[in-house]
C-alpha cells in the first residue's frame, strides 16, 4: 500500500468514530440537495414568466383607450343596452373582398376617433362570416348576400340590417379574350360561351358571397356540367385573381378587389353592368336576443355612424386610381 | 427588378428601418409562441420524463397518442379549439376567441405532443440508467427526478426547440382562433397569407425572411444542443 | 474478521421474469467481508444485486438490512439505499466535472459543503486522479470513469458496497488499480463488498468468501480457497476448472 494511501486512510479513519455518526444522521434527515432546491424553483420562475408574458399579450396589443373606465379585459362584459358605457372594442366579420379593397383603413379609423371604440376585423367569406354572426363569435356583420342576410334577419340571428353600400361584380379575363366576351351585355350568355367553348375559369368555391353569387349564374345559364375546364380554387378573391392572371383565365370577381390588384394583375375587365352583377352590402348586428354578450350598444353606434350622411360620404368619396369602389346606400329594387 | 428580387430589397428596407406594423406582427408571434412553448415545456417535460422512465410496455398507448398528436395538423387543432371556446362552444363564456391568450392554447395544443414526445424518447434511452444510478448513490425522489432531467437536458433543449420551431411556423390554428386581426392577434405566418392576398409582396417576402432568420437561429440552437450533447456524453 | 455481524439477509428470495430466474432460500452476508459472486451466464448474478440494492423488487422473499425487514418504498428503502452503494459494469458519469460526480452522494446527504471539496481531492487522490477535479468527466477514458464511478461511490462510506463486473472491459493496469483499492478499503474501514463476476481468477484474488450461482440457486457457498482446491458439488468443480461452458 502506497503511503499516500495509508495517509488518506488515516485520514478518514480518524475522522470515522464522532463524522460516522454525524455524518448518516444528516444524510437521512435531509433528502433533497441544491439539485432538488433547483428543481422546486424551475417551474415556479417558469409559470411567474409565463404570466408576465401572458398578461402582457393580452393588455399590449389593446389601443390605448380614451375611455379608461373599463378594464383591457378580453372577456366582453355583458351589461344591459341601456347602459351606456362605451366598450372599447367591437369585432366585425366581414368579407375578403371588402378588407382587401382598402375601405375600412379609412371608414374604422372616422368611427375610432369620433366614438373611441375600436373595430377589429376578421375576414372570412361570406357564408363563414355568416356563421361566426350566428355563433355569437362576433358582434356585427359587413357581408355581401342579400337574399341569405333578409333570411336570417326574419330568423332572429341579426337585427337592425341597412343596405349600407353597394358594387358590382365584374367578369375578368385575358386581354386577348379567346372566348370572345367583350361586347356581350349578359352575364349569362358569357358564362355559357365559356363553359361551350371549355375555357380556363376559376371559382373561388369557398362560399363566399362572390362564389354564390356565381352559382346563380350558372344556373341561370343553364351549366351544369363542370369539366376541366372549371378550376374551384378555394381561395380568397385576391388569391383567386392572381390564380387566374397566371392561368389567363376567366373569373367573376367584385370591382373593388380588382381595382385596388390591378396594377399587379395582367387582366382586363370582360364583361361588366349587367343588373344580374348588382352587389348590395348589408350592415347587421348580432341579435343580443340569442347571444346576450354581443355588445348591441356599441354595434348601433357603428350602424348609425354608417348610415349617417358623414360614413355614407366617406364611402362614396373612396377611390383608388380616381375609381369609385363602392356608391352608399340601397343599389337595387327589392 | 422580379418581383422576388424587389420584395427581398424592400424586405431588407424594412427590417432594418424596424417598421412599425412589421415588429409589432414580429413581437406578437414571439410572445404568442414563446408562451405557448414555455407551458408546454412546463408540462410536457415532466410528463415525457415520468413516461420515459416507465417500462415501453406499460406506456405503448399513450406512447402511440403522442406520437399521433406529434404530427397533428395544426389546422385541426385550431378547429376543435375554436368549437371549443366559440361562443356555441363548451367554454364559450370565457370570450377568449379571438385573443392572444386562445392563440397560446392553440399553440401549447401543439407543442405540447412534440416536447413531451421528444423527452419521452430521449428519457427512455438513457433515463434508466441516470436513475439507478441516482438512486444507488443515495439521492431522494426530487433530486433523482431532478438528475434525470438534468442529463438528458440537450436532448430536451431539443425538444423544446423542435416544439418552438413548429409552432411559430404554422398558420392553420392561429388563423382559425385569432382570427388574424390587425394589430391584435396578426401574427408572421397569418400576415404573410394575408399580404400575399393582397399582392403586397414586399412586406410578405420581408416577413417570411425574418420567419425564415427565427428559423435559422433556432437550428442553429438546436444543432448546437445537439453537438453539446456528444462532445460530454460518456 | 469482524466476524458474526450480519449485515444484510435474503429469506426465501425470487425473482420471476418470463421465467424464474432467480430463488433463494436463505443467505446471510457477513459485516466486513469481501463476497464473490461467480456463475455462468445467466446464472441470476445480476438480478441477485439488482434485488439486494432494491432497484427491483423480488417477487417473493424479504432482504433484512442490519437485522430489519426492507421496505421497497418511501423513505424506509432511501434510508436503506443511504448505507449502501452499487457500481455498475458500465459507470454512468454525470455530464460535469469529475469533482462535481464524486460529490453526489454527498449532495444527496447534505455533507457540509466546505469538507466536500477536501474529500473530493483525497478520494481522487486515492483512485490515481489527482488533479482530475475539474476535467469534464465526458473525457475520460473507460479505466478513468470507473476509478471515478468508485470514488463516487465510496464517498460517502456507505457500509456496504455492491460491484457488478467492476473490472470488465479495462486493462490490466486498471484491475490491479481497482482491486487494490478494495481490498485497501475492506482492511481499513471494514467495508463490506460483495461482487459479481465472471472472472474466476478475479474472485479468487479478492474474495474472501464465494458464493456459486447456478441457474438462480446457490449451489455452493464456502471459503474461497476452498471452493477453488476442493468444492464439494460436481457443478462447482467443472465452473471452478473451466469446464462449464457458459
Amino acid at each position: 500500500m502506497s503511503p499516500l494511501c495509508t495517509a488518506v486512510h488515516n485520514e478518514l479513519n480518524k475522522e470515522r468514530g464522532l463524522r460516522k455518526m454525524r455524518f448518516f444522521k444528516q444524510g437521512v434527515k435531509k433528502e433533497h440537495g441544491k439539485g432538488a432546491t433547483l428543481y422546486f424553483l424551475f417551474p415556479v420562475i417558469c409559470l411567474m414568466l409565463a404570466f408576465l408574458i401572458l398578461s402582457g399579450c393580452a393588455q399590449a396589443p389593446a389601443p390605448i383607450a380614451p375611455h379608461p373606465q373599463e378594464e383591457a379585459s378580453a372577456e366582453p362584459v355583458e351589461k344591459p343596452v341601456e347602459e351606456a358605457v362605451a366598450d372599447k372594442y367591437i369585432i366585425m366579420a366581414t368579407t375578403t373582398s371588402t378588407y382587401d379593397s382598402g375601405l375600412l383603413d379609412v371608414l374604422l379609423p372616422a368611427f375610432m376617433e369620433k366614438y373611441g371604440i375600436e373595430v377589429q376585423v376578421i375576414f372570412k367569406g361570406t357564408g363563414q362570416a355568416l356563421e361566426l354572426g350566428q355563433r355569437g363569435d362576433v358582434d356585427i356583420l359587413l357581408v355581401h348576400d342579400r337574399a341569405s342576410e333578409l333570411r336570417l334577419v326574419e330568423e332572429g340571428y341579426f337585427s337592425d340590417r341597412h343596405d349600407v353600400m353597394y358594387n358590382d361584380f365584374v367578369m375578368v379575363g385575358p386581354a386577348a379574350d379567346p372566348a370572345g366576351v367583350k361586347g356581350m351585355a349578359k352575364v349569362t350568355d358569357a358564362f355559357s360561351a365559356i363553359a361551350g367553348g371549355g375555357y380556363t375559369f376559376l371559382s373561388r368555391g369557398d362560399d363566399s358571397g362572390t362564389y354564390r353569387r356565381e352559382l346563380k349564374i350558372w344556373e341561370k345559364a343553364g351549366v351544369s356540367d363542370f369539366r376541366d375546364w372549371y378550376l374551384s380554387v378555394g381561395q380568397g378573391m385576391g388569391d383567386t385573381l392572381r390564380m387566374t392572371s397566371e392561368m389567363q383565365g376567366y373569373t367573376l370577381t367584385d370591382r373593388g378587389t380588382y381595382l385596388s390588384l390591378k396594377d399587379k394583375l395582367d387582366l382586363e375587365i370582360v364583361l361588366q353592368g349587367d343588373p344580374v352583377l348588382f352587389n348590395q352590402y348589408g350592415v347587421m348586428a348580432v341579435n343580443p336576443q340569442k347571444h346576450a354578450h354581443v355588445k348591441y350598444a356599441s354595434t348601433q353606434k357603428f350602424i348609425d355612424f354608417m348610415m349617417s350622411p358623414e360614413g355614407q360620404d366617406i364611402i362614396a368619396s373612396f377611390r383608388i386610381g380616381g375609381e369609385s369602389l363602392f356608391f352608399p346606400g340601397k343599389g337595387i329594387k327589392d | 427588378m422580379p418581383p422576388l428580387l424587389e420584395g427581398i430589397s424592400e424586405a431588407f428596407y424594412l427590417i432594418l428601418t424596424f417598421d412599425p406594423y412589421l415588429m409589432r406582427i414580429v413581437f406578437l408571434s414571439l410572445q404568442v409562441s414563446g408562451t405557448a412553448v414555455l407551458l408546454s415545456t412546463l408540462v410536457g417535460v415532466p410528463l415525457g420524463t415520468f413516461l420515459g422512465l416507465k417500462p415501453a410496455g406499460r406506456t405503448r398507448l399513450i406512447s402511440k397518442l403522442l406520437y399521433t398528436l406529434m404530427g397533428l395538423p395544426p389546422v385541426v387543432a385550431g378547429l376543435v379549439i375554436y368549437l371549443l371556446f366559440s361562443r356555441m362552444g363548451p367554454f364559450g363564456v370565457l370570450g377568449l376567441l379571438w385573443t392572444p391568450a386562445i392563440m397560446i392554447i392553440a399553440q401549447f395544443v401543439l407543442a405540447l405532443p412534440i416536447i413531451a414526445g421528444l423527452t419521452m424518447i430521449a428519457i427512455r434511452s438513457r433515463g434508466k440508467t441516470i436513475q439507478e444510478t441516482a438512486l444507488t448513490l443515495g439521492a431522494g425522489k426530487l433530486l433523482t427526478a431532478w438528475t434525470v432531467v438534468r442529463e438528458s437536458r440537450f436532448a430536451i433543449f431539443g425538444a423544446i426547440v423542435t416544439g418552438l420551431g413548429r409552432v411559430i411556423a404554422e398558420v392553420g390554428a392561429v388563423m382559425m382562433v385569432g382570427g388574424n386581426i390587425a394589430g391584435r392577434t396578426r401574427v408572421m405566418t397569418t400576415a404573410i397569407v394575408l399580404e400575399t392576398g393582397k399582392g403586397n409582396f414586399e412586406l410578405a417576402v420581408g416577413l417570411g425572411l425574418v420567419l425564415l432568420l427565427i428559423a435559422f437561429i433556432i437550428n442553429s440552437l438546436l444543432y448546437r444542443f445537439q453537438e453539446g450533447g456528444k462532445n460530454s456524453a460518456w | 474478521m469482524r466476524g458474526e455481524e450480519i449485515i444484510l439477509e435474503v429469506q426465501n428470495l425470487s425473482k420471476v421474469y418470463d421465467k424464474e430466474v432467480l430463488k433463494l432460500e436463505k443467505f446471510s452476508f457477513q459485516r466486513g467481508k469481501i463476497y464473490g459472486i461467480i456463475g455462468p451466464s445467466g446464472a441470476g448474478k445480476s438480478t441477485f444485486l439488482r434485488l439486494l440494492n432494491l432497484l427491483e423488487p423480488p417477487t417473493t422473499g424479504s432482504i433484512y438490512f442490519k437485522g430489519k425487514a426492507v421496505s421497497m418504498n418511501g423513505d424506509a428503502a432511501l434510508a436503506v439505499r443511504r448505507e449502501m452503494t452499487m457500481v455498475f459494469q458500465k459507470p454512468l458519469l454525470f455530464r460535469s466535472s469529475v469533482s462535481e460526480n464524486v460529490a453526489y452522494g454527498l449532495k444527496a446527504r447534505r455533507f457540509p459543503k466546505e469538507k466536500t471539496q477536501e474529500r473530493v481531492e483525497i478520494l481522487l487522490a486515492k483512485v490515481g486522479l489527482k488533479g482530475f477535479a475539474n476535467r469534464n468527466a465526458g473525457t475520460l477514458s473507460g479505466g478513468e470513469a470507473q476509478r471515478v464511478a468508485l470514488a463516487r461511490a465510496v464517498a460517502f462510506e456507505p457500509a456496504l458496497l455492491l460491484l457488478d463486473e467492476p473490472t470488465a472491459n479495462l486493462d490490466p493496469s486498471n484491475v490491479e488499480l481497482i482491486e487494490r483499492l478494495i481490498l485497501d478499503l475492506n482492511r481499513e474501514t471494514g467495508m463490506t463488498f460483495i461482487m459479481v463476476t465472471h472472472n474466476i481468477f478475479q474472485a479468487r484474488r479478492i474474495a474472501q468468501e464465494v458464493v456459486f450461482l447456478h441457474e438462480g440457486r446457490i449451489v455452493e457457498v464456502g471459503e474461497t480457497e476452498k471452493i477453488f482446491t476442493d468444492p464439494q458439488d460436481q457443478r462447482t468443480r467443472d465452473f471452478v476448472e473451466g469446464r462449464m461452458i457458459y
